[in-house]
């Protein structure tokens, strides 16, 4: 599988790892976890920033997901912590 | 949009904007949209100050905020048979004793009209992507975490 995914942080996650987003080349990924292990491998600010999976809530082209949701090339996969609004 | 003798689905207002609103402004343009209504619900979140809090930044996921709010005024419309419904939130920097989010549900009686408001806002506060952060006179930062109260308000829709 080819393509790629943009990825996007919010609030204390942007800040944690220190950038707002970036693309993503999809190689072999096909869910979510997939797509953060991947991030864990080669990069250590993300095992700081998601100490459990449980706390980060992800959106799948602006749709809340979880994180056995498939992706596929062109999607928008945004990671945030629980919503804070109203 | 104001077509008074023809039967028209309702269809919510839904703004995410930096800008105040002006409450009386908002009912009057709730009550053109439908003659069915007979009270309107109405809900007005506002930058709780003390401990020396200064101000509230607000950051959104444009896009998915507009698609999510809307989704849940459908739902509130569906669900509660409102007449009408507009919800603004801002974004932003506000300082203390500004409105962050104005909820307004029209129905044609008040049960469904105030529990149309609870239901908007207990569900927005954890099911829209907004965040909040705090700022304080002494210079601290920090996010607001997310209270159990309100996920449990929430899911008790």
């Amino acid at each position: 599988m080819s393509g790629a995914v943009t990825v996007l942080y919010f609030a204390a996650l942007r800040e944690q790892i220190g950038r707002a987003g970036e693309v993503m080349p999809l190689d072999n990924i096909r869910t979510v976890s997939g797509l953060l292990a991947g991030k864990r491998k080669n990069d250590p600010v993300f095992d700081k920033a998601f100490p459990e999976a449980g706390i980060i809530r992800v959106a799948v082209n602006r749709v809340l997901a979880d994180f056995d949701a498939p992706v596929k090339a062109g999607d928008e996969v945004a990671f945030f912590p629980p919503m804070t609004g109203g | 949009m104001a077509a008074p003798y023809r039967k028209m689905a309702v269809a919510p207002r839904v703004v995410v904007q930096n800008d105040s609103f002006d409450v009386g402004e908002e009912i009057s343009r709730l009550l053109q949209t439908s003659e069915q209504t007979g009270g309107i619900g109405s809900f007005v979140g506002v930058v709780r100050g003390g401990d020396g809090l200064v101000a509230l930044s607000l950051e959104h996921y444009p896009g998915m905020c507009e698609q999510v709010i809307t989704g849940l005024a459908c739902e509130a419309i569906g669900r509660f048979k409102l007449s009408g419904c507009t919800v603004i939130h801002r974004v932003g920097r506000l300082l203390v004793a500004e409105p962050i989010v104005l909820i307004l549900a029209a129905a044609p009686h008040r049960a469904d009209a105030l529990e149309a408001t609870r239901f908007l806002i207990d569900r927005l506060k954890t099911g829209a992507p907004f965040w909040k952060s705090e700022e304080f006179a002494d210079g601290r930062r920090c996010w607001i975490e997310s209270r159990a109260e309100d996920e449990d308000a929430a899911s008790g829709w």
